[in-house]
């Protein structure tokens, strides 16, 4: 498997990262190696395997549905680089 | 005093032939001493209040609390409450959390003192150290080399003694891996056994909070403390809460270890070899029954694991938007613009390559092929192991192929990824493992890993624990900082 400029691009858009033409020579190459390596899993067949989201094959522990905890706006409110008192402030969305 | 461990340190302080201010102020000075060089801290806490140290005083008349009074530094990833939080990253430098992680809570609740935050990779990605934002660090047994990642400052502010001990966090390896390249003792516990509340996500099946300190003992008291079943996380296992028991006497005699010889034959490195070859060796001479092993899927771990981490990775990381928290860039007129400025500016090369890559994984048309693949391997890798224990109790193999590098000395990632081939197939099996000091190589530390059944930790830090009792690697330290 390899990927081509147009495709890391793409990539980029959904990743919203923003990729220079600059960078993405180097991007673009160290993908490719990485997806070399990657290439590795090919050498087993995984056909009738479970696969395993995560180590714990637990179910999930649900809360009982009761209010624990109160409202904490004016704490976290203020880590935002752009708030008011009640809401967080971002560019105009519609014109 | 750099050299107690934390039952003598206990001992000194309750007998009142130390008090805790001047026990913290003995790694304040170090701590300030040495940063400049090592670059292993990214804050200190040159202002521990007066209320910090009357409730550890108090601690003190309670029995059960053995770690009151001892200073400690966090991993820069877990939040704690009005110290900066920033995970190594400039999306993060300006982060000041309002809560603390139940780590760092369950931790002063038994009278430690947090006298700084440790360096790390930028979000916990990488194995060096040199992914970090504010700059790397530098291994104390020589300032030329790598002290190994992500948590290379905890690693290396413990090899100084700039803290006795430190807690960590490992996904593929990042505590076994800077513990073996700095000498030190670091334990990754099952997963589920540490509550990741407050610690921030790399990859949320993979990350576990562990303990870094110079002995297994040292790190069984503090681990024990961070155990325990937390409703604020719903990975936390329900049966978390353990209690670390030093085992008296030979009691392990008998205790099956399993071998994996390929692994060790594999070893380009014959000092590295060798060191490895004379500590099974001297497991065998304290009783321990060795069993050769095989894990006929383990080869497959480095690949899968970077489908899942970054996956992973790529989902965590989406919240970093610039909105709520973390850096938000000047130069936007518009939201979608704000987003990808915010992003582009805010993370590192390592971060965004790693997203890039998890969102590639996870793209339609690659979900099956790939991520879905990553996973059936991971269950096959498990499997592995399941069987193994069935005919051992630990498992006993090498951490990494190298001792510490130069800095700079790996710009190609992919080497130092497959450099983690030995300590990311515990980490996808979620079991609890751990790096303990044995004879170094070319002058340089080397780590043994010890690999346990899930929740073994007693079995794996008890034998690392008589393994300390027979040998003195672990009471090595770097001669510039004795």
């Amino acid at each position: 498997m390899s990927i081509n400029r147009k495709e890391l691009k793409e990539i980029a858009d959904l990743a919203k990262l923003n990729v220079t033409d600059v960078t993405l020579d180097s991007l673009n190459d160290s993908m490719n190696e990485i997806m070399d390596m990657i290439d590795a899993m090919n050498q087993v067949d995984v056909s009738g395997v479970a696969p395993m989201a995560h180590p714990m094959d637990a179910k999930q522990v649900l809360r009982a549905d009761t209010v624990t905890d109160t409202n904490h706006q004016q704490d976290l409110l203020p880590l935002s680089s752009a708030a008011d008192d009640e809401h967080y402030l971002v560019p105009k969305v519609i014109e | 005093m750099i050299q107690s461990s934390i039952r003598a340190m206990a001992d000194m302080l309750r007998s009142k032939q130390i008090s805790v201010a001047e026990l913290c102020s003995i790694y304040f000075d170090r701590a300030q001493a040495f940063n400049e060089q090592t670059g292993a801290l990214l804050s200190i806490n040159d202002d521990i209040s007066p209320q910090e140290l009357i409730q550890a005083e108090q601690a003190l008349s309670n029995d059960s609390h053995l770690l009151a009074g001892v200073p400690l530094a966090h991993k820069d990833l877990f939040c704690t409450q009005g110290v900066t939080t920033t995970c190594g990253s400039n999306m993060l430098a300006n982060f000041v959390p309002p809560y603390d992680a139940t780590v760092v809570a369950q931790l002063k609740n038994q009278g430690m003192i947090t006298v700084a935050k440790a360096n790390m990779d930028e979000f916990a990605m990488g194995s060096s150290n040199e992914h970090s934002a504010f700059g790397p660090v530098k291994n104390p047994w020589d300032l030329s080399r790598v002290p190994g990642g992500s948590s290379g400052g905890s690693a290396a502010a413990v090899a100084a003694r700039m803290v006795p001990v430190a807690t960590a966090t490992d996904t593929g390896g990042s505590i076994r891996q800077p513990a073996a390249f700095c000498g030190i003792t670091g334990v990754k516990p099952s997963y589920g056994r540490v509550s990741r509340y407050g610690m921030v996500a790399f990859a949320s099946s993979l990350d576990q909070g562990g303990v870094m300190a110079s002995s297994a003992d040292d790190c069984g008291l503090v681990l024990s403390a961070m155990t325990g079943h937390d409703a604020m996380d719903s990975t936390s296992h329900p049966d978390a809460a353990w209690q670390w028991q030093a085992p008296q006497g030979d009691e392990l005699k008998g205790m099956k270890v399993g071998i994996i010889s390929d692994w060790i034959d594999g070893l380009q490195d014959e000092a590295i070899k060798n060191s490895t070859l004379e500590a099974i060796e001297t497991l065998k001479t304290q009783g321990a029954e060795l069993v050769e092993v095989d894990l006929p899927h383990a080869h497959l771990a480095v690949a899968a694991y970077y489908v899942i981490a970054p996956a992973e990775c790529s989902s965590n990381l989406s919240r970093f938007d610039g909105v709520r928290y973390g850096h938000r860039s000047a130069s936007a007129v518009d939201l979608e613009q704000m987003y990808i400025n915010s992003r582009s500016e805010g993370f590192g090369e390592e971060v965004q390559k790693r997203i890039m890559l998890g969102t590639w994984a996870l793209s339609s048309g690659y979900y099956d092929a790939y991520y879905l693949k990553a996973q059936k391997i991971r269950r096959l890798i498990s499997q592995d192991f399941q069987k193994a224990f069935q005919q051992v109790d630990v498992i006993a193999a090498p951490v990494s192929p190298e001792v510490a590098f130069k800095l700079g000395e790996k710009s190609d990632g992919v080497s130092m990824y497959q450099a983690d081939v030995f300590t990311i197939p515990a980490s996808l099996a979620g079991l609890p493992c751990l790096s303990m000091p044995i004879a170094p190589a070319h002058g340089l530390p080397v780590g043994l890993q010890l690999i346990g059944r899930y929740f073994g930790e007693q079995d794996i830090l008890g034998l690392a624990h008589q393994f300390q009792q027979a040998t003195q690697w672990h009471q090595a330290m770097p001669e510039a900082y004795l």
